[in-house]
């Protein structure tokens, strides 16, 4: 639909666009993203035809830009550039009504129903029927650039260009308006470049990204070709990282600050655990990186408070989230701040231990019962009951990504090999266990000290959890088998 | 009814008005039945005919063009303080009257049309000249810079007037009275020299109407929705000068029209320019046909010439505007 072959364009001497070529298909939306200066603002003057190209060519279905007419190219192709001032204020309809002006010929050309429709459907659209007869100049930035959009929209092209167009709206009309313009695409088959100061909003609405630095292509392709932490990094000159978005296909980056309040220094000890009939409970003073199967913030985050609550057998797991919640609440904690477990298991009798290793040291704590144990790979449908061997691993160190999931493969060998030490057998196979039906892990760091790459069996780190959990497990084991026999 | 139709209702019969009162009030004041029944008074209808009735014609032509010409280029420069004397475009269409006239100047086949040509060629220029200089100082064209460069250029020109005049060695009053602007004793033959340039280059200011429109949002924006921006300016451009010129060849410099007239059509009816051009056009007749019988009857039998009424009004608007433009505009 749009071709752009070897484009070179600037002002007066200066080339600020250098030789850029690119297509864009119907239907698609394609995001530029550069740093200030980049050159993404001349590269859309010189697509509109403001600025004449002084080498290359730009095509809409195979006809040069330049042959086309005023009028016949605002047909082809909308434009919405950056919000301006002005002297003069116009309502809302009249603005939205400028859009047609390229559908309007001769000396009393009338209003058409075409037109009329035309306008009625992008005010809807935008959500802006409502100002219909206010002055833009009494709206809002945000409601202004939705006008504009509007004003855009109703001049029914099939190309639309678009400079920041969520510049000035909150989060929520951001999301409306992309959805818009992304359903347009789809339904109408409208081509769509559109300049972007966010990067992850860019990832995630458009289908090509192209990343521009000093009026040259750095990168383009699909989002997760372009969104990589070392181009941006290079572009940008800034310190980012990259993690998935959590529903979609498309790679996010966050910033990391240049610079942070220090954080003070933690180390986590086993004589900070405290151990009551309610519950086990760890409090660092630093948030600890955690990875977890919790029933409260599972997955991964920032916490401070660890709870492994005792439950009774009979607790019913239905509402286990929002009883657990007012729980922590009513303990005077945050839930946006705590990890917390359940296990029917008599949580005095956690068996807390900890490891010294040259890189620092690392604190286990198991909570242990295995009347629920399942030899996992004869597991069948069980009953779901509340977990009874949860694993907590907290490391004085800084982990990557890789040894937080290499310390959950090697806790879980280790209490799988204490299971088979200690004869733990399926009562229903009467085979070996593995585990029990509902255990639950947890591996937490404080994220200061030595970097600690991995975590698997051969690493000073694997090594100690592995030792760590196995022994911790067998003697929580060996607990509960006593209490059990002392009833 | 809705709002536009109202709009001309009104303006209408405010036109209505004033020349009815533009016709009948005076030293003699004539009863409007002489307007149907010429019988009833001869010489009421003669006075009425021949010398108010021009008079009045040629001040609401002159008011119409300056007032619509002021809309176009409010709208053209995105300034609400400019118009063809704030732009000093009157001056230049004054220097070109006043060659004419002094200097004796007659171009063949143009005959009676020279005076309105050669003001409006002087209009054109300075025009250019203004648009040219301002753009120099600023590329953004900032209110104050077109202004202030207005103001220059209208200096100067004014004391090439002076500086032609005073060599011509005329009576100064009767000089004055003409540069201050005056549709008095001017008769048919002024209205005749002067209606067709002035309907033409209101025809072709109308056809910029939805121009206009766009040109407002900024020259870029009105090129993204199609407007050939160019042509457009020249149009604009040059029809302005033609009203102006063709308006101070009949009537000498008469200020702030163009100023005062399309704020107040804006500030009523809206800034559409669809309906702000026409409605400048009659209000603008209405509001010079008003403004030229105060100023045969303030202080009668003498005559103030009609500039000094209409700066009276203007200047303070002019004032207003900037002072909320610059304060309260936001």
């Amino acid at each position: 639909m749009l071709n752009i072959t070897e484009l070179v364009g600037g002002y007066g001497e200066k080339n600020i666009v250098n030789s850029i070529s690119f297509q864009v298909e119907k239907g698609s939306i394609l995001g530029i993203l550069g740093p200030n200066g980049s050159g993404k603002s001349t590269l859309m003057k010189l697509m509109s035809g403001i600025l004449p190209a002084k080498n290359g060519k730009i095509e809409i279905e195979g006809k040069s830009l330049a042959d086309f007419g005023a009028k016949e190219l605002a047909k082809q192709m909308a434009v919405l550039p950056q919000l301006h001032a002005h002297a003069f204020s116009h309502t809302v309809r009249e603005t939205v009504s400028l859009g047609r002006y390229p559908h309007q010929s001769g000396w009393f050309s009338s209003w058409s129903d075409e037109d009329e429709q035309a306008v009625l459907e992008a005010m809807r659209l935008m959500n802006i029927t409502h100002y219909e007869n206010t002055l833009i100049d009494q709206l809002s930035g945000g409601e202004q650039q939705r006008v504009f959009v509007a004003q855009a929209l109703a001049q029914n092209a099939k190309i639309l260009l678009l400079d920041e167009p969520t510049n000035h709206l909150d989060i929520n009309h951001q999301k409306e308006l992309l959805d818009t313009i992304k359903k347009q695409a789809i339904e109408k088959e409208l081509t769509i470049v559109s300049i972007f100061h966010d990067i992850n909003i860019a990832s995630i609405y458009c289908d090509q990204l192209l990343l521009l630095d000093e009026g040259r292509i750095v990168r383009m392709g699909e989002p997760h070709e372009v969104v990589r932490e070392e181009d941006i990094e290079a572009v940008y000159q800034t310190r980012i990282s990259n993690y998935p978005h959590p529903e979609l296909p498309k790679p996010q980056v966050t910033l990391l600050p240049g610079v942070s309040r220090q954080a003070a220094e933690t180390t986590i000890r086993a004589s900070d655990f405290i151990l009551s009939p309610q519950m086990v409970l760890f409090q660092s003073q630093t948030p600890l990186k955690t990875v977890s199967s919790a029933v409260i913030n599972a997955g991964a985050g920032w916490f401070r408070t660890f709870i492994n609550r005792h439950v009774d057998m009979t607790y019913n797991i239905d509402n286990s989230f929002i009883e657990m919640s007012g729980f922590i609440e009513e303990l005077g904690f945050k839930t946006t701040d705590t990890v917390g477990m359940m296990t029917a298991v008599r949580t005095e009798d956690a068996i807390v231990k900890e490891y010294e290793a040259p890189f620092g040291s690392v604190v286990i704590a198991v909570t242990a019962g295995v009347g629920n144990a399942v030899d996992v790979s004869k597991a069948l449908e069980r009953e779901v009951r509340v977990g009874t061997i949860n694993t907590w691993i907290m490391v004085n160190g800084n982990l990557s990504d890789e040894a937080f999931i290499q310390a959950m493969i090697t806790a879980t060998e280790a209490k799988t090999k204490a299971l088979h030490e200690e004869q733990v057998t399926d009562p229903l196979t009467g085979s070996l266990a593995t585990g029990t039906s509902t255990d639950s892990i947890l591996v937490a760091a404080t994220q200061q000290g030595e970097h600690l790459p991995y975590a698997g069996p051969i690493t000073e780190l694997g090594k100690l959890i592995g030792s760590g959990v196995y022994e911790c497990t067998v003697k929580a084991i060996e607990l509960y088998r006593e209490r059990k026999k002392a009833w | 009814m809705n709002k536009n139709s109202l709009a001309y209702i009104v303006s209408f019969i405010l036109l209505g008005g004033a020349v009815l009162l533009g016709v009948t009030v005076g030293t003699v004041t004539i009863s409007p039945e002489v307007l149907w029944n010429p019988k009833s008074d001869e010489t009421a209808a003669n006075i009425l005919w021949n010398i108010r009735m021009p008079r009045v014609v040629l001040a609401g032509l002159v008011g119409a063009s300056l007032a619509i010409a002021g809309a176009a280029f409010q709208g053209l420069l995105k300034n609400p303080l400019a118009d063809p004397y704030t732009l000093g475009v009157s001056s230049g269409a004054s220097v070109g009257a006043v060659m004419t006239l002094f200097f004796g100047i007659s171009v063949p086949f143009l005959g009676n049309y020279t005076l309105p040509v050669m003001s409006m060629l002087g209009a054109l220029a300075t025009m250019f000249a203004v648009m040219s200089f301002a753009k120099l100082v600023d590329r953004s064209m900032k209110m104050e810079t077109v202004i202030l460069t207005g103001i220059i250029f209208s200096s100067f020109l004014g004391s090439v007037i002076s500086l032609m005049i005073a060599l011509t060695g005329e009576e100064l009053r009767q000089i004055i009275g003409w540069l201050l602007g005056s549709v008095s004793m001017r008769g048919w033959p002024y209205v005749q020299m002067s209606l067709p340039f002035m309907l033409i280059g209101s025809f072709l200011l109308w056809l910029q109407r939805r121009e206009l429109n766009a040109m407002l949002f900024g020259e870029e924006r009105a090129q993204h929705l199609g407007v050939d921006v160019k042509k457009s300016k020249l149009m604009i451009l040059i029809s302005g000068s033609v009203l102006t010129g063709s308006a101070v060849a009949v009537s000498g410099t008469i200020g702030f029209v163009g100023l005062v007239v399309p704020h107040m059509t804006r500030l009523v009816w809206g800034s559409d320019h669809r309906h702000v051009l026409p409605l400048s056009f009659i209000n603008g007749a209405a509001l010079l046909i008003i403004c030229d019988l105060v100023s045969r009857t303030i202080i009668s039998p003498t005559e103030l010439p009609i500039g000094v009424i209409t700066a009276f009004i203007g200047a303070p608007v002019f004032a207003f505007i900037f002072f909320r433009q610059r304060k309260g505009g936001k």
